[in-house]
């Protein structure tokens, strides 16, 4: 076990399965002998070659198109959006092209590929370096969109995206890439896609997040916990698809839900959590569902930090679903 | 600007080099090229009938297709646009599957999921286009690359349209070719219309092959009317390519004689005369005069052959108009490797009201939760 941060747990998870399977290789923008804007690819390239782990020309759109065409002749490409804003040229490749290449060729071709992207806010990144767009990309079937939290789970999570069959956008949180760091256990591991994480476990208020929004909820949780809230506090780290059986759980569980993501909340990613709950087990339901999200406007820089939801917000949802 | 490359003139006479193919193989072409002219007449018929949603045909474009097509190797991967499925078949797309495939039937291999048109064949290393113009440009480069690191001795033949020229995918495919001395050939057909605007108005360059001198790609327009010239100047670019020396950009100069699908009426956007003058330049008439001239054809060679392809066609829709219905599984499969459980809910609940009404057959009950 290393204790690692986010980023170096990225770095670790990179390496560790490019050493396992010679068909994995990383690119993007930087990503070479800089080792990535955020040195997420530092080294990879001086211990596999510049054969694979290299720079590309400045062309989102060219990077996930090749990176297409390289998973369906053979290679594993992992392919790095340098920043998640700077993703939209690539979207017609991601939505049109990977997300449906194996339904509309009837499983004959697959793109088996994994864009990294760091995303969210709190770096004084503006307009331009802080969004939070999971919610174009849950929206895309075909797609799996996988969002981790912990160093543990974003190696973890990092190779099952690798090693699955169908494409992954890997949005990493990068508010945390040096902000938290945790025990991350040596070689090759896999954190499955398609469950969610309980990340504490309490009666009163259920709070459901992902990404840069879980230690937020957290510190809100303590709060709450001086008052004799319990919170149970669950990463849903896997957006698509959805581990919707343990949302229903964890929901019935308290009666009281709040939602919390820095996105936009409107068609935002709380609005589906949000109606599977009160399509399914609006019976057990104690509290209409609550979301605290960024709100629907682009994303600011001065004030950032009152446009993304802080302890306090959510604290003050928390009270408000369980004194309803 | 770059002159226009080519081995017979409109009237079959040879003015250039003749590749090396011997005389089976360039009867072999004539047929190709007339099975594609027959297939679209086919289907365009089945169209007016009802029976087809929908066609892009190659009318015009035969020797472009076949020649530059019919110098690729087994082994390379022919990504395509709209109108190459006659490559496909010549390449080893069964027809039956071609047919399936515009009838969107249970036997196509795409599952019925994409509208006419849209060929696939993986045995042949044929993907098919999504419908987005210029996206499988880049593809076809990665795949490229793929194929040069893991050290296979393959060449990627991309195939796009001169509307593609100005897409994302054209500039970003060119430049990473380019840049990484990727084994691939670009291919494009510059067949006068991007639906109702012509491919003078998609540049202000005076040739499209202009283009590749910014991409440190060398480039050539070829007579695309002119099977073997469009056949010389695949086989060189591929050599090139499989020498490691990287990207060649062909500009096949062509035209499409009919609309842009049976939904387009040409008559809107583009004049008679200049119709009629291509309709000159038919590169099924010069190419069967070439053969006339050296004894290989006589006036009754295309008469003959075409009978022969349309009985071949017309027992191939036979069978396929006798198709099964398709499973109504196929709405939820594919998405993923495996049908996750959300899907599986969905599926079901459909299917439950799908019952009511008689639309489920036997087979198409629902999935285990």
């Amino acid at each position: 076990m290393a204790n690692l941060t986010l980023v170096q747990a990225v770095n670790d998870g990179l390496a560790t399965v490019m050493r396992d399977d010679p068909s994995v290789i990383v690119f993007g923008e930087d990503v070479g002998p800089k080792g990535g804007v955020f040195l997420a690819t530092e080294n990879l390239t001086k211990e596999f070659g510049e054969q694979r782990c290299f720079d590309t020309p400045l062309s989102e759109d060219g990077i996930i198109g090749t990176a297409i065409g390289m998973a369906m002749n053979g290679l594993r490409p992992v392919a790095e959006i340098q920043f998640q804003d700077f993703i939209f040229p690539a979207f017609d490749q991601i939505v049109s092209e990977a997300a449906k290449l194996r339904y509309r060729s009837g499983g004959q071709y697959t793109a088996p590929m994994v864009i990294r992207t760091p995303y969210g806010g709190g770096i004084r990144g503006g307009l331009y370096h802080s969004q939070s767009g999971e919610a174009y990309f849950c929206h895309t079937p075909g797609l799996k969109v996988v969002i981790p939290s912990t160093p543990h789970d974003a190696k973890g999570l990092l190779i099952a995206a690798i090693q699955d069959p169908d494409p992954v956008l890997f949005m990493e949180p990068k508010a945390l890439y040096r902000s938290v760091k945790g025990e991350v256990p040596e070689g090759l591991y896999t954190v499955d896609l398609s469950t969610l994480r309980t990340v504490q476990a309490g009666d009163d208020v259920t709070v459901f997040c992902y990404g840069a929004m879980v230690p937020v909820a957290m510190k809100a949780a303590a709060k709450a916990a001086e008052q004799g809230i319990g919170v149970h506090v669950v990463d849903l780290r896997t957006l698509l698809p959805l581990d919707e059986e343990g949302v229903l759980e964890a929901a019935k569980r308290t009666g009281r839900v709040v939602v919390v993501h820095e996105a936009p909340r409107f068609c935002g990613y709380g609005s589906e959590i949000s109606a599977l709950i009160a399509e399914n087990v609006i019976e057990y339901m104690e509290a209409p569902v609550k979301r605290v999200t960024g709100f629907d406007t682009p994303f600011p820089n001065t004030l950032e930090h009152h446009y993304m939801p802080d302890e306090r917000r959510v604290l003050d949802a928390i009270e408000q679903v369980h004194s309803f | 600007m770059t002159a226009l490359t080519r081995v017979i003139d409109p009237k079959g006479a040879v003015v250039g080099s003749l590749p090396q193919l011997d005389d089976e193989r360039l009867v072999g072409l004539l047929t190709h090229m007339l099975r594609v002219r027959c297939v679209d007449q086919r289907m365009l018929k089945l169209q007016r009938a009802g029976r087809v949603g929908f066609v892009g045909t190659a009318r015009g474009l035969e020797a472009a297709m076949i020649g530059s097509a019919a110098a690729l190797a087994t082994d390379d991967w022919l990504w395509s646009g709209l109108r190459e499925g006659g490559a496909a078949v010549m390449r080893g797309l069964p027809l039956a599957e071609y047919v399936a495939q515009m009838y969107c039937n249970a036997n196509d291999t795409a599952k019925g999921r994409q509208m006419c048109n849209h060929f696939q064949h993986k045995g042949s290393h044929y993907p098919s286009w999504s419908s987005v113009i210029g996206t499988q440009i880049p593809h076809g480069v990665g795949a490229a690359y793929a194929a040069k690191v893991q050290g296979k001795r393959e060449v990627h033949a991309i195939y796009f349209g001169d509307g593609a020229s100005s897409s994302n995918g054209f500039h970003s495919g060119m430049n990473f070719a380019g840049v990484w001395k990727a084994p691939c050939v670009f291919v494009l057909v510059d067949n006068g219309w991007a639906i109702s605007v012509s491919s003078r108005e998609q540049t202000a360059a005076e040739s499209y092959a202009d283009k590749g001198l910014a991409y440190g790609i060398p480039a050539r327009e070829v007579d695309g009317n002119d099977v073997l010239a469009s056949y010389a100047a695949m086989q060189s670019a591929r050599e090139r390519a499989l020498a490691g020396e990287g990207p060649s950009l062909i500009v096949l100069k062509t035209y499409r004689m009919l609309g842009h699908s049976s939904s387009d009426d040409p008559s809107k956007y583009r004049s008679e005369a200049e119709v009629a003058a291509w309709e000159a330049l038919d590169p099924i008439e010069r190419f069967a005069a070439f053969l006339t001239e050296r004894g290989l054809a006589d006036a009754g060679t295309v008469e003959r052959l075409e009978a022969q392809l349309f009985a071949e066609i017309d027992a191939v829709v036979h069978e396929q108009e006798a198709a099964p219905p398709m499973a109504l599984k196929t709405l939820v499969e594919d998405v993923y490797a495996d049908v996750p459980r959300h899907l599986r809910r969905q599926y079901n609940e459909f299917l439950r009201v799908a019952e009511v009404h008689g639309d489920a057959q036997p087979g198409d009950g629902a999935f285990p939760l």
